[in-house]
Parts: structure tokens; C-alpha cells; sequence
């Protein structure tokens, strides 16, 4: 297989070698530069839905998603501004607001990356006023369970269950802040034909939104050591298919 | 030098806050040292005084009664402290804000009550439509999040804040736990 053109450009005034097929962001995790993620994760396909991964690149006041977009030669890309870090609390804050996202009382409170980030960033406040939408949490399924108020839609979960599983139990309805994830034909989850109760969903899940039952606050740990799993199962499916 | 003058107020909170602040143990001396606790849920005053240095408030702003009090405390505040998560997002008295104030006094005095099913009309202050934010109501100098912020990250906020400097909260606290 022919591999893609070898280009040069920087991050953060480093110089990085790259092939033309490999994103900003993946380059900067190879490099050792951190770019902040939430919906990115790697073995998944990219959706560049969250927006937190953002950068400037010299010459334009665009702002681009890291995850998404793939340099070019003599591109200077930076990652680390005031404008940037304001942009990225600004997203978190949204988010916040967006649903009802209470830490203290979370399963994934300690174990979140969403209140990773607003710690990471300094994001301590929301501004903006708080929507506190009417949402239903669906316990229908005997393993596990969604609540709505956590979600981020970030789509992570109907990412591996049509990428990696094969189910395609998940989508989404709706847009904008009136979106939702639901599964098959907008049924309750235990009700869900397609789904395997394989639990992949539940474990790329970044929030409190997708748990095991029985999982009490702070009690939901998702599985670290099954997401590089998750890459080596797409590399091979690549594989194959090519 | 006179002693600067320190008050704590308690709104829609559960006091988890104060008993972070309690845990303090002997530094609770230290501070005593350097500044008056002129009113707090803790000490008997009951209004307000006229100037207060640092007011640290625990607790969202839910009733008239708690705005009516920020307000106060606002204006004889010089540096006004958001402390915990419910000053801070409203987190746990929020979670009533999706649904009506009608429907939650029901649920609350008439569906779930034994005996002697009433609404109260006195005593009781009325809850604002929403639970919201100290920042949301009045400026807020200093947010501290935490459910509860721990004694360290209280003590850290009240020594700097007394030193005359604004304190760093990165890295230090954060929402929830």
C-alpha cells in the first residue's frame, strides 16, 4: 500500500515530521503536546462534535478541530492561547448549562471527564444562565442504565456500537440542545432488538450518562484497559478490508 | 492592627460546608487570631453587621428569604466567597428546577405527607421559581467549588484572602467530591 506524502510543519513552534493522512491531533499526542478531547477517542471514528480540541493555525482567525483536520506543509499550528483556553471554558460552560450535570450526586463523580476538564481548565463557574431540562433516565435494560441529564452527546456510544460492535443500537434524534440519544426506533433500551448487552457503549461513555446498575455515586469506574482494545479491533477490521 | 472582620452565611446548603470549615481543627486558632467572626451560623449575632471584611456563603440562593439575605450580605461585604457547589451551580437544591414550584410543594406537603396535609403559608419563606447561584443574584468575589471543599482548600482561601492576596484555586478543588 502506497503510504501518504511526508510533510513538515509545527505545533506550538516544535518542528513535527508527519504523514499527510494523520490528523493535528494525532500528531500532537505523539509528539507530547496536549490538546484537550472530549467526544475524540482513539479507535473511533472522528466526529469533531465538542469543539474543545480547537487551535489556531498562522495566517487565518479561523479556528480549526484538532481531531479533524490534517496539516499541511509549513502550516504553524498553536495550541495553548488565552483566546483558546477562554473558547474552551466557554464549551464547557455550554455544556454545563446545557443539562443537569451534578457531580456530587453522579455515579461518575471522581471518574468524569467532563468534570476532569472543567477541573483542567479552570472552567469553576457557569455564567450563563442553567437550561434544567425535564429529562427521563431509561432503566429499562437490566444491565445497565442512560440518564439523559449526564449526557454530553458526544456520540462516543453510537460510535463503537455501529463501529465496533456491529449493532447500531444507538443514534440520535433531534438537534441542537433538543438531541438525544436513543436506541433503535426511539424505544426504551431493554426493549432494544439490535442491542448485544455487550456494555461497549457504557464503557467509552466519558460521563455519568451511560453506568452498570448498581453503580452509587462515585461508584461507576469505567474500564480504562478495554479502550486500547478498542483500537486494535479497528486496525484489524482495516486490515482485513484492505 | 485591628482584627479583620470574617462572617459565614448559610442559604440553601445542608452545612456540609461549615463542617468542612469546622474541620480546620486547631487552625480554626490560627485564623481566630489574625480575624473576628463577627456572624455565622456558628456565633450568636443575629444581623448582619455593617461591614464585614470576607463573607464565605454556603448554599444556593432558593427563597426570597436567601435572596433578600445575599443582597444584605452583599452590601456589607468587601470580598464575597461562593463556597461549595451549591453557592457555586445550585447542584443539589438546583436538581428541583426542572419542575414547578406548585408541583414540588405538592409533592412535598400534600402527596408524601401522613398526617395533617397543608401547603404553609407563614413562617415557611417562599421558594423562588428557580435555584440558582450566588454570581447568578450578586456579585461574587472568589468561587470555591467542592461538595465540600475540603478544610485545606477553606483554610488556603481564608489565610490568602486575609494575607490581602486573591487565591489560586487551580488545580486545588473541584466540582463534586
Amino acid at each position: 500500500m502506497k503510504r501518504a506524502r511526508v510533510i513538515t510543519f509545527k505545533i506550538d513552534g516544535q518542528d513535527i515530521g508527519a504523514h499527510e493522512d494523520e490528523t493535528i491531533l494525532e500528531l500532537a499526542r505523539q509528539n507530547g503536546i496536549y490538546i484537550p478531547t472530549l467526544c475524540f477517542l482513539e479507535g473511533l471514528s472522528q466526529y469533531g462534535g465538542c469543539r474543545l480540541c480547537v487551535v489556531e493555525v498562522k495566517g487565518t482567525d479561523r479556528l480549526f478541530p484538532a481531531c479533524t483536520t490534517y496539516p499541511i506543509e509549513g502550516m504553524e499550528v498553536f495550541t495553548d492561547s488565552d483566546r483558546l483556553h477562554g473558547y474552551r471554558q466557554d464549551i464547557l460552560q455550554f455544556l454545563f448549562s446545557e443539562r443537569n450535570h451534578v457531580c456530587s450526586v453522579c455515579v461518575s463523580n471522581g471518574n468524569c471527564e467532563l468534570q476532569g476538564l472543567a477541573f483542567s481548565t479552570g472552567m469553576d463557574h457557569v455564567e450563563v444562565p442553567y437550561l434544567n431540562p425535564q429529562l427521563d433516565v431509561d432503566a429499562s435494560h437490566p444491565l445497565f442504565g442512560l440518564d439523559h441529564n449526564r449526557c454530553v452527546m458526544c456520540t462516543r456510544c453510537v460510535r463503537v456500537c455501529d463501529e465496533i460492535e456491529g449493532a447500531h443500537t444507538w443514534d440520535v434524534v433531534g438537534r441542537g440542545a433538543d438531541a438525544r440519544i436513543v436506541a433503535d426506533l426511539n424505544q426504551p433500551w431493554g426493549e432494544a432488538a439490535s442491542c448485544t448487552s455487550c456494555g461497549k457503549c457504557v464503557q467509552v461513555c466519558p460521563t455519568g450518562a451511560l453506568f452498570r446498575k448498581g453503580a452509587s455515586v462515585a461508584e461507576m469506574r469505567k474500564q480504562a484497559t478495554f479502550l486500547p482494545y478498542l483500537s486494535q479491533m479497528r486496525a484489524g477490521w482495516q486490515n482485513e478490508e484492505k | 492592627m485591628s482584627k479583620a472582620k470574617i462572617a459565614t452565611v448559610w442559604l440553601d446548603g445542608c452545612s456540609g460546608c461549615h463542617m468542612s470549615l469546622l474541620d480546620m481543627d486547631e487552625r480554626l486558632i490560627e485564623i481566630a487570631q489574625a480575624a473576628d467572626l463577627v456572624y455565622s451560623p456558628l456565633v450568636d449575632p443575629k444581623d448582619f453587621p455593617d461591614q464585614v471584611d470576607v463573607t464565605l456563603v454556603e448554599g444556593a440562593v432558593s427563597s426570597e428569604d436567601d435572596l433578600e439575605k445575599i443582597k444584605k450580605v452583599r452590601a456589607h461585604t468587601g470580598v464575597l466567597v461562593s463556597l461549595g457547589d451549591c453557592a457555586v451551580t445550585a447542584n443539589v437544591p438546583g436538581m428541583r428546577n426542572p419542575f414547578k414550584v406548585d408541583s414540588i410543594m405538592d409533592r412535598a406537603y400534600l402527596e408524601n405527607a401522613d398526617t395533617n396535609q397543608q401547603i404553609p403559608l407563614e413562617v415557611i419563606p417562599p421558594l423562588l421559581p428557580m435555584s440558582v447561584p450566588i454570581h447568578h443574584v450578586v456579585d461574587v468575589d472568589v468561587v470555591v467549588p467542592g461538595c465540600p471543599p475540603s478544610a485545606d482548600t477553606i483554610y488556603y482561601v481564608m489565610t490568602e484572602l486575609l494575607a490581602g492576596r486573591t487565591p489560586d484555586l487551580s488545580g486545588k478543588t473541584r466540582f463534586g467530591i
